[in-house]
C-alpha cells in the first residue's frame, strides 16, 4: 500500500482496520487453542481456591458482566433476522464475544458469593442486575442498533483498553482478551455508521434518529460512584469518567467523517449500577431466565 | 449488481458460427464424459451439459436455502437458552449456518445465477428448502433432536457430497460437513444431558426424539422406487448412493446411540436384516411428506413470511451499502484522475 493511500483510508477502507490506539493488528479470531481465557478456567480457578473477589470487585465485575449480557441478550435476536447473511453472522459474532464476556465477568463475580454464572445470570430479579441503561434499550431497526453497538464499542473498547492494566490480574485478562474482540466491534459499527450516513437519503435519516435514540443513555456510562472511584483507586478498576474524552475524540472523528452531528439530547438519568432500570429489562429477563426458572436446580 | 445469467447465449448465429459452437460442445461433451468416468472434477469453467447444470443449480440453492430457512427453528431457542454455555454453542451454530448458506449460495454462483435471485426465488415461494425446517421447535429438547436426528441425517447425506464431481459443491461440502460433525454432537450431548437429569428434563428428551424421528428419516427423499432423479444424479457423480441405502445407514447409527442416550427409537419395526446387511425400519408415512413439500406443513407459512420479512426490513441497509460504496468508487476514481492530472 502507498503513503498516499493510507493516508486516506479511514474506517470508509475495509481493508483496513480502525485507526486508534488499539491493537488493531491483534486477531481475534487467531488465539491458539488453550491460550484462550474461557470462563470455564476461570470457574476453575474460582473453584479450586486460586482466585477469589474481594466484594468491591466482584461488584464492579457484576457490572461489567451485566452489560455484556444484556447487550448479547439483545444482539442474538438479528439472528436469522439481518439485512443480509454477512451481517446475520458479523450481529451473531459480536453477540457471541459480548456473551463470552459476561461468561468470564460473572463466573468471576460469582467467586465472591459462591455463585455460578448460571445462577447469577438466571437467578437475579430486575434490580439485582447490574447493566447500564444502554444495553437494554430495544435494537430499533439496524440503524438504531449500528448506533448503539457503536457506542457501546467506543466505550468497551477505552475501558478494556485501561482493565489491561488492573491490579486484579483476573479482570486484567478478561479485559485483554475482550479488548482485542471489541476492536472488530469497532470497526463494524463505524463502517456501518459512514455507510448508512452516506449511503440513501433514507438512511441517513435513520441513522441520525438512531443515533438521537440512544444517546440520552450515553452520559450514564461515564458516570462515576463510590465504588468505581474506591477500586479506581486502589489500581484495580477503572474510573468512568476517565475515558470520556478519548471516547469523545474517538466517536467525533467517525461521526465527522460521516457528516453527521454530535446528538445532543438531553441525558436520561440512568440508574442501572444501582439497580434501577427501565421498562425493557423485565422483558428480556422474563425470556431468558423462563426455561431456567421452570426447571430450578437442573442442570443442561 | 451481478446479472442474472453470468454466461448469456449469443442470439444468433451465422453457419460458420455453429459448426464451430456444435464443435464446441463435441469436444466439451467428450471431457464432460471422460471427467465423469475418471471420477474426477467439473469446474465452473469447464463445459457442462444444461441438465448436469441445472441439476446442480436447483440442489446447492435448495440446499442453501435449506440452511437459511433452518436457522429459524433454532434461532427461535436462542434467547430462552437455559444455561449461558448453551446459549453460546446454540448461537455460534445458528451463525454457522448463515455460513453454510453463504458458502452454498456462492458456490451456485459459479453456475450462472446471482444470489439475489435465488432469494428472490425463495421468498417467492418458488424455491424448495428440506421440508423438515418447516416442522416446530416446540422444546429446548428440540434443540438437542435437531442436532443429533437433523443433522446427523444431513451427516449422512452429505458426506458422499464431498466428492461430488462438480468442484465449488464438493470443496463446500468438506468444510460444511466439519462444522456438522460439531452440531451433531451438540445435539447429542444436549439430549444426554436431559436424559440424564430430571424426570421432566428425561420426558422432554424422548419427546423430541419421538416427533423428529420419522421427519429425519425422510430427509434422505423418497423411497428408490419413487425417485426419478436419482438415478441420473449418480451418474454424474453428484449423489453417491441411493436414498434407502442412506436412509438404512442412518438408522443403523441411531439404533445405536439411542442406547447411549438411554432414550428409545419411536419405532418399534427397526432391525437389522441378516439377508440383506440393511438395516429397516418401520413404515413413513409419505403422505405427510408430500403435503409438507406442497406447502401443508406445519410452519411453512411461518418459515417463509419471516425470511420475507427480514429481507424486506433489509432492503433500505442493502440499497444505503449498494449506493455507498458506488460513491466511493467514484470518489477514488475522482482522486486518481487529479493525481495524472497533476502528474
Amino acid at each position: 500500500m502507498t503513503p498516499e493511500q493510507t493516508e486516506t483510508t479511514g474506517h470508509g477502507d475495509i481493508s483496513v482496520g480502525v485507526a486508534g490506539s488499539g491493537d488493531s493488528s491483534a486477531s481475534a479470531t487467531r488465539i491458539t487453542p488453550g491460550n484462550a481465557l474461557r470462563p470455564e478456567d476461570i470457574a476453575l480457578e474460582v473453584r479450586t481456591g486460586l482466585v477469589k473477589p474481594s466484594e468491591d470487585v466482584a461488584e464492579y465485575a457484576l457490572r461489567l458482566g451485566d452489560d455484556a449480557l444484556i447487550l448479547a441478550q439483545r444482539l442474538g435476536h438479528w439472528i436469522s433476522r439481518a439485512p443480509e447473511l454477512e451481517e446475520d453472522v458479523a450481529l451473531g459474532n459480536i453477540a457471541l464475544d459480548q456473551l463470552g464476556h459476561a461468561r468470564s465477568f460473572l463466573t468471576y463475580a460469582g467467586g465472591a458469593w459462591e455463585k455460578s454464572e448460571d445462577e447469577l445470570a438466571y437467578f437475579r430479579r430486575e434490580h439485582e442486575f447490574r447493566s447500564a441503561h444502554l444495553f437494554e434499550q430495544p435494537n430499533g431497526d439496524f440503524a438504531v442498533t449500528i448506533a448503539r453497538q457503536f457506542v457501546v464499542s467506543y466505550y468497551q473498547f477505552e475501558l478494556y483498553r485501561r482493565l489491561t492494566q488492573s491490579t486484579d490480574a483476573t479482570l486484567a485478562a478478561i479485559a485483554a482478551k475482550a479488548v482485542k474482540e471489541v476492536d472488530y466491534h469497532r470497526d463494524h459499527s463505524a463502517q456501518w455508521i459512514l455507510r448508512l450516513a452516506q449511503g440513501t437519503e433514507e438512511s441517513r435519516q435513520k441513522m441520525i434518529h438512531g443515533l438521537k435514540l440512544v444517546w440520552p443513555y450515553v452520559a450514564e456510562l461515564f458516570a462515576d460512584d463510590e465504588l468505581a472511584t474506591r477500586l479506581a483507586e486502589a489500581g484495580a478498576a477503572v474510573e468512568p469518567s476517565s475515558l470520556k474524552a478519548d471516547f469523545d475524540r474517538l466517536t467525533g472523528e467517525v461521526l465527522a467523517e460521516a457528516e453527521l452531528e454530535v446528538p445532543q439530547t438531553p441525558a436520561a438519568p440512568g440508574g442501572g449500577r444501582r439497580g434501577k432500570h427501565s421498562e425493557h429489562l423485565g422483558y428480556i429477563l422474563a425470556e431468558m431466565q423462563v426455561l431456567a426458572r421452570e426447571h430450578p436446580g437442573a442442570s443442561w | 449488481m451481478a446479472s442474472q445469467n453470468l454466461q448469456p447465449v449469443p442470439e444468433a448465429l451465422s453457419p460458420e458460427d455453429q459448426e464451430r459452437a456444435a464443435q464446441l460442445e463435441a469436444e466439451g461433451q467428450a471431457y464432460f464424459d471422460r471427467v465423469m468416468s475418471d471420477d474426477s472434477r467439473i469446474e465452473p469453467k469447464d463445459w457442462m451439459p444444461a441438465a448436469y447444470r441445472k441439476t446442480l443449480l436447483r440442489q446447492i440453492s435448495q440446499h442453501a436455502h435449506s440452511e437459511i430457512i433452518g436457522m429459524q427453528p433454532e434461532a427461535n431457542w436462542i434467547s430462552r437458552a437455559p444455561s449461558l454455555k448453551r446459549k453460546a454453542i446454540l448461537m455460534a451454530k445458528v451463525q454457522d449456518e448463515a455460513g453454510h448458506g453463504l458458502y452454498l449460495y456462492s458456490a451456485a454462483e459459479t453456475l450462472g445465477q446471482s444470489r439475489d435471485k435465488m432469494m428472490d426465488d425463495l421468498i417467492a415461494g418458488k424455491a424448495r428448502y428440506s421440508s423438515i425446517f418447516n416442522y416446530p421447535a416446540l422444546t429446548w429438547a428440540d434443540m438437542g433432536a435437531i442436532g443429533w436426528l437433523v443433522d446427523g441425517a444431513a451427516i449422512c447425506n452429505q458426506v458422499p457430497l464431498c466428492r461430488a464431481s462438480f468442484g465449488p459443491y464438493g470443496r463446500a461440502m468438506v468444510r460444511i460437513c466439519k462444522e456438522e460433525s460439531f452440531h451433531q454432537r451438540q445435539g447429542f450431548e444436549i439430549l444426554l444431558e436431559l436424559s440424564n437429569g430430571t424426570p421432566a428434563q428425561k420426558q422432554m428428551a424422548q419427546d423430541a426424539v419421538n416427533r423428529w424421528y420419522a421427519p429425519a428419516l425422510m430427509m434422505f427423499g423418497p423411497p428408490d422406487d419413487d425417485s426419478p432423479n436419482s438415478k441420473q444424479s449418480m451418474a454424474w457423480n453428484i449423489k453417491r448412493f441411493s436414498n434407502d441405502e442412506l436412509r438404512s445407514r442412518f438408522v443403523g447409527m441411531m439404533v445405536e446411540q439411542v442406547r447411549v442416550l438411554g432414550l428409545t427409537l419411536p419405532d418399534s419395526e427397526v432391525r437389522f436384516n441378516e439377508e440383506t446387511k440393511k438395516w429397516e425400519h418401520g413404515p413413513l408415512d409419505w403422505e405427510e411428506f408430500k403435503e409438507v413439500l406442497a406447502g401443508r406443513g406445519p410452519c411453512n407459512a411461518q418459515r417463509l413470511e419471516r425470511r420475507r420479512e427480514a429481507h424486506d426490513d433489509g432492503a433500505w441497509v442493502r440499497v444505503a451499502a449498494a449506493a455507498y460504496a458506488e460513491k466511493q468508487l467514484a470518489k477514488q476514481a475522482r482522486k486518481h484522475a487529479e493525481k495524472e492530472y497533476a502528474a
